[in-house]
């Protein structure tokens, strides 16, 4: 195995690409993608640590991560599917139906 | 040795990862993403972690993504596809945002580096196999797992109940 240092690295990295995505993009489901970004950036870093100390609990905690990422899109998915077919855009700045 | 792997494979990560960012259609963040995920599953598998590397390539890079295409082309976004920009107008929250994640990563990548990690420990043969993993997936972990399927559930019985035709 290489240094733990590089997967830290480059889960950092990762992560911070993953920020920006959600900061920049206004369209939602480019936004969902990277918010995957960021929880595989994380996974990196359980995989890693994982490793270096000889043990199988990161594995485990990386699986509940999967599972997560698998409930929250199809969640989310769901949710830009009804909120397009009430206004057929997936533009996030023109959503503010949560503004009072 | 396995840098030689690494490093070819982590660079090709990065830079699919800023594809998925700046792309200008969500068909091509999408590939861009698909991509990522399987370099993603490289890395895990030089880590010993295989049964992970596999889960990776079957749940994102299968299942997820299969969703995500499928939800593009279910909302047709070609009309979305052309040019976004970012802001016109710089705001002062913006710049200090940017500066602050890139002082972030900065700090995280020096305490990184300053750090001594050992030489990594010498792992048994059956680590990160899908038999190892299992074992203490039932054993240690088995009440996480049982939350993991009822929240699957109510994922699934969610996103059922909110992408039907009509609500009433």
């Amino acid at each position: 195995m290489a240094d733990l240092s590089h997967y830290l690295i480059l889960s950092a990295i990762l992560f911070t690409i993953g920020v920006l995505g959600v900061l920049v993009r206004r369209n939602a489901i480019v936004v969902f993608m990277s918010i995957e970004i960021m929880l595989n950036a994380v996974n990196i870093s359980l995989i890693g640590f994982d490793r270096y100390m000889n043990q199988q609990d990161g594995q485990i905690f990386s699986f509940m991560v999967m599972c997560v990422a698998a409930a929250e899109v199809s969640v989310g998915l769901a949710i830009v599917i009804s909120m397009f077919r009430n206004k057929p855009t997936v533009n996030l700045d023109e959503f503010n139906i949560l503004k009072w | 040795m396995e840098l030689l792997i690494f490093y070819p494979i982590a660079i090709l990560c990065v830079i699919l990862a800023l594809g998925v960012v700046f792309n200008k259609s969500p068909i091509n963040s999408a590939i861009c993403l698909i991509g990522m995920m399987l370099g993603l599953a490289g890395i895990f598998a030089i880590t010993q972690a295989h049964f992970i590397a596999i889960l990776q390539i079957i749940i994102y890079a299968g299942a997820i993504m299969v969703l995500f295409m499928f939800v593009i082309m279910l909302l047709n976004l070609k009309s979305d596809a052309e040019e976004w920009r970012s802001r016109q107008r710089n705001t002062f929250l913006s710049v200090t945002t940017g500066f602050l994640m890139l002082g972030a990563l900065y700090k995280i990548i020096d305490v990184i580096l300053e750090t001594d990690f050992n030489a990594p420990a010498k792992v048994p043969d059956t680590f990160g196999t899908a038999a190892s993993v299992g074992e203490s997936l039932f054993t240690d972990f088995v009440l996480p797992f049982e939350v993991a399927s009822v929240l699957l559930l109510a994922a699934m019985v969610g996103a059922v109940v909110l992408a039907k035709t009509k609500l009433d």
